[in-house]
């Protein structure tokens, strides 16, 4: 993957291998969180930063550390507690020198350490090689995609719940499920333009 | 809160009134990604049911010395070690298998059930118990799993288990093996249950 232009990652993270509609990670927090608009948006905020963030200092630890010292059975553990870490700090300084931030991200930022998105991000990078650049933009491009699958769906099922017309057994996860089926199907419109592994 | 149920109890627990994925739709991330063929599902079954009843027990083990404080980031570790050794594991005798589940093995840390379970349940409970319920509670998720797998191979590719089942003349449905199709599957068992257990729940 040497050869990947980061800006062609970035795009082609975001639409043609969104990591949530095709890669199915950070479901959880996905279905959960995505009941109106408002929350879903500020849990995606929340998610793009850390995961452009922990991408890189994954990648940086992976390859300065771990490869170095034959350690790279260890990647898991060391790439969860860099990520947990990592959310508690931003944790405390938001919360100390941004109070009005800290109102909106602060009860999602919890929530971000198990995340598989973010966890899974990083894995990926390692899989598929990227340089420290093309992990730059395919972290912040990752966590972008995220940011619009959770936003589109938390608009559509804060619509659906007005209206009221749903059986009661497809209401909540049911009905999500099938509407990120239809909305994963509209990505897939978008593959034909790059192609990333 | 102590539990003092009988294991056949704590067993139909975890199979079905506590089943994560139809009724707390927790875990699933790492769930839809493998299940396009069935011989992956059973290895990411056996991986999920392998880390979960061994850190029910290590958890449960270390019950009475792990601080509350700092409780959540020792079963994240005890969780990892388990995951490490199966990956290996599978590195070494299934390298084919490994290569198709790339990195969601390593993502079956960040399962909330295996998470869930141990807060939930053996943190406050003896080792036995603890064992069985991430036990259930792990083969209650892979049978959810396997139901997806099949629906999709069988329809996707019109195989089972890399055999072919369906007549000649079938035309796979590609968009099972794609994204989409484990997201509608999904959708539809979940639906499906629900208004089942609905309809048992007012009886």
């Amino acid at each position: 993957m040497e050869n990947l232009n980061p800006g062609t990652l970035f795009f082609a993270a975001i639409f043609t291998n969104n990591i949530l509609l095709t890669n199915f990670l950070g479901l959880c927090p996905y279905l959960n969180m995505s009941r109106n608009i408002r929350s879903a948006f500020g849990l995606g905020a929340a998610v793009v930063f850390v995961m452009t963030c922990t991408t890189v200092i994954n990648h940086l630890v992976y390859y300065r550390v771990l490869v170095p010292l034959h350690l790279e059975h260890f990647q898991y553990i060391v790439f969860i507690i860099v990520i947990a870490a990592f959310v508690q700090l931003v944790e405390m300084v938001v919360e100390r020198y941004f109070p009005a931030l800290y109102f909106v991200l602060g009860i999602f930022l919890p929530l971000i350490t198990v995340n598989c998105a973010i966890l899974g991000a990083s894995l990926f990078m390692i899989i598929r090689e990227y340089t420290l650049t093309q992990s730059l933009a395919y972290g912040a491009g990752s966590g972008i995609g995220w940011l619009l699958a959770i936003t589109l769906v938390g608009a559509m099922r804060e619509k659906i719940q007005k209206s009221g017309m749903l059986p009661k057994g497809l209401e909540g996860p049911g009905i999500t499920l099938i509407i990120t089926g239809i909305l994963s199907l509209a990505f897939i419109a978008f593959s034909g333009m790059i192609q990333i592994q | 809160m102590q539990n003092d149920q009988s294991p056949s109890q704590l067993l139909k627990q975890g199979l079905w009134q506590e089943n994560p994925v139809f009724r707390h739709t927790l875990g699933i991330c790492s769930t839809l990604a493998v299940t396009n063929l069935v011989v992956n599902t059973l290895v990411m079954s056996a991986g999920i049911i392998f880390t979960l009843s061994m850190s029910c027990v290590t958890v449960s083990l270390l019950r009475h010395i792990t601080p509350m404080r700092t409780r959540m980031m020792a079963q994240t570790l005890i969780i990892s070690s388990y995951v490490i050794v199966f990956d290996i594991l599978i590195q070494a005798y299934l390298p084919d298998i490994s290569e198709a589940l790339g990195p969601y093995v390593g993502l079956i840390i960040t399962n909330c059930i295996i998470m869930g379970r141990c807060e939930a349940f053996a943190r406050e409970n003896p080792v036995f118990p603890s064992l069985l319920d991430g036990f259930a509670v792990g083969i209650g998720f892979s049978l959810v799993l396997l139901a997806i797998a099949v629906v999709r191979e069988l329809l996707g590719f019109g195989t089972l288990l890399g055999f072919t089942v369906m007549p000649d003349g079938f035309t796979p449905w590609t968009i099972m093996v794609m994204a989409p199709g484990a997201f509608f599957t999904l959708g539809i068992y979940v639906w499906l249950v629900r208004s089942f257990s609905m309809q048992f729940d007012k009886k």
